[in-house]
């Protein structure tokens, strides 16, 4: 006899958040609990959309794409850093806790300016391509070709989305503030990679061979845990400390 | 665009990494050593006096053991300065620190942190035992140690210096491989499951060879307590003597 599927009845969601505005003064940290019905394939994105349309209008989080392709909804779940639109609720407990991204400035509620913090680490390691006689270049003319092993690569590295979930998974930039952290990192290696960046490793070396850098770097590994898109950190990091480390010593 | 270079980040690591490997090769070395009580009195007898260069030289010199111990101790105090500087070093750190552990819970962080715990127990611990080794080196053999580990009670020191040195060690040397050489490619989660099952099936082989080694030590210092500082004289020169 064919067996009838029976739908179970959908989870009622806790989900505390962490409600703070520092632009108010009259606001302090405090945790508001919203409960609502769990629906299918639901992400987390969904579910603060649903709790700021019929609770609570007020509620601060960031999202552009819904896709985790901008990095904009990065944030604390349970505990850990993540995306909320790829947070598919049901792969979490029924009580949920978020909290806003350390290590970021606070906007307010769910809401930090990665923006700020990531353009402050781009300059101080100047992450874009420095040729000689850049402001003599012709940009009309084609730029040399590139093999496609060596695009991909580079490619791969590009794919850092600067959502901040591995700097909010990292004890050393919890600790210090002057950790430029993977993602800085990775951008290293990735304009080192790139055959129209004439830098050499000692100018790279001038930039992360220090304890703000690669070296500060102690290997607990939770950039490559927690980076929600899987890149390859961990590896990243140990390939430019040895040419950093042949660099300098 | 480039600030004045400095090569001393890059070599403060390598020498972190460097001196820590060392210590790690010979504290493994060390057990195997040691642990020769297992294979009876008469092993161990040969082992301490083949590291006083008796099979060179024709006799004894304990200084040797003296100088391997000063060596070891000068490691351990490079290794312990140049990791003590990413200790946390403010209480702002350390909370910071504690609350992102608690919230995280994530395994690498918490074996680093092991790592820190267990190095901070060894600045107590090892000078202790190299004291006795640099001071004492000819009070090294089947009985001169059993009496110490039990008759002078250091079992406890030695217990203790077994879980965390071998704590310390094991986690040293897989993090020293994610720290140079993590996995990349296809296969690299399945290898960084590879190597992090291998420090635990590490710790684990010379955790219960050290604790067999120091149960054996313990025995043989029970049973001589009552000749306590009577040295051990070979079966086979005890036949010559008959």
């Amino acid at each position: 006899m064919n067996q009838i599927a029976v739908k179970e009845a959908p989870r009622s969601l806790k989900i505390r958040i962490l409600r703070h505005n520092p632009h108010d003064p009259g606001s302090s940290p405090h945790l508001q609990t919203f409960e609502l019905e769990e629906a299918e394939s639901m992400t987390l994105f969904i579910a603060l959309n649903e709790i700021r349309q019929t609770m609570d209008p007020s509620l601060q989080f960031d999202f552009v794409c819904r896709a985790g392709i901008c990095g904009s909804c990065g944030m604390i779940i349970n505990g850990r850093p993540g995306l909320a639109c790829r947070t598919l609720t049901r792969n979490l407990p029924e009580c949920i806790t978020l909290a806003p991204l350390p290590a970021f400035e606070l906007i307010g509620d769910l809401s930090v300016n990665t923006g700020k913090w990531m353009r402050g680490m781009s300059e101080h390691l100047e992450t874009w391509v420095h040729q000689r006689d850049q402001d003599k270049a012709d940009i009309d003319r084609l730029e040399e070709r590139m093999e496609p092993d060596l695009a991909e690569k580079i490619y791969e590295l590009e794919r850092c989305i600067e959502c901040g979930c591995c700097i909010a998974a990292c004890g050393t930039a919890r600790m210090r503030e002057d950790f430029v952290g993977a993602v800085g990192l990775n951008q290293i290696t990735r304009f080192r990679l790139d055959p129209r960046d004439e830098r050499s490793d000692a100018d790279f070396y001038s930039l992360v061979g220090d304890e703000s850098g690669v070296f500060g770097c102690m290997t607990l590994l939770g950039c490559e845990d927690y980076c929600p898109k899987d890149l390859p950190l961990a590896a990243q990091i140990a390939f430019l400390r040895r040419r950093m480390a042949a660099t300098g010593s | 665009m480039p600030k004045a270079l400095s090569a001393w980040p890059a070599r403060i690591d390598l020498l972190q990494s460097l001196s820590g490997l060392l210590l790690v090769l010979f504290i493994w070395a060390h057990m195997f050593f040691e642990s020769s009580i297992l294979l009876g009195e008469d092993a161990m007898y040969q082992v301490s006096r083949m590291f006083e260069g008796e099979p060179l030289f024709g006799k004894p010199y304990p200084l040797l053991v003296s100088a391997v111990g000063i060596t070891v101790f000068v490691l351990v105090a490079v290794h312990a300065i140049l990791a003590l500087r990413k200790f946390p070093s403010s209480s702002r750190q350390y909370r910071q620190l504690h609350r992102h552990m608690g919230a995280i819970r994530h395994p690498d962080t918490a074996l680093w942190y092991a790592q820190v715990i267990t190095g901070f127990c060894l600045f107590f611990l090892v000078p202790t035992h190299l004291y006795t080794v640099i001071t004492q080196p000819e009070n090294i053999g089947p009985y001169a140690s059993s009496d110490r580990v039990w008759s002078e009670r250091f079992w406890i020191v030695y217990a203790l210096l077994l879980l965390t040195v071998h704590v310390h060690a094991a986690i040293g040397v897989y993090r020293l491989a994610m720290k140079w050489y993590a996995p990349s490619g296809v296969n690299a989660t399945r290898n960084r499951a590879r190597l992090k099952l291998a420090m635990w099936c590490i710790l684990g082989f010379f955790i219960v060879l050290g604790t067999a080694s120091l149960l054996t030590y313990m025995r043989i210092g029970y049973q001589h307590a009552d000749r306590a500082g009577e040295r051990y004289v070979p079966a086979a020169l005890h036949t010559e003597d008959s």
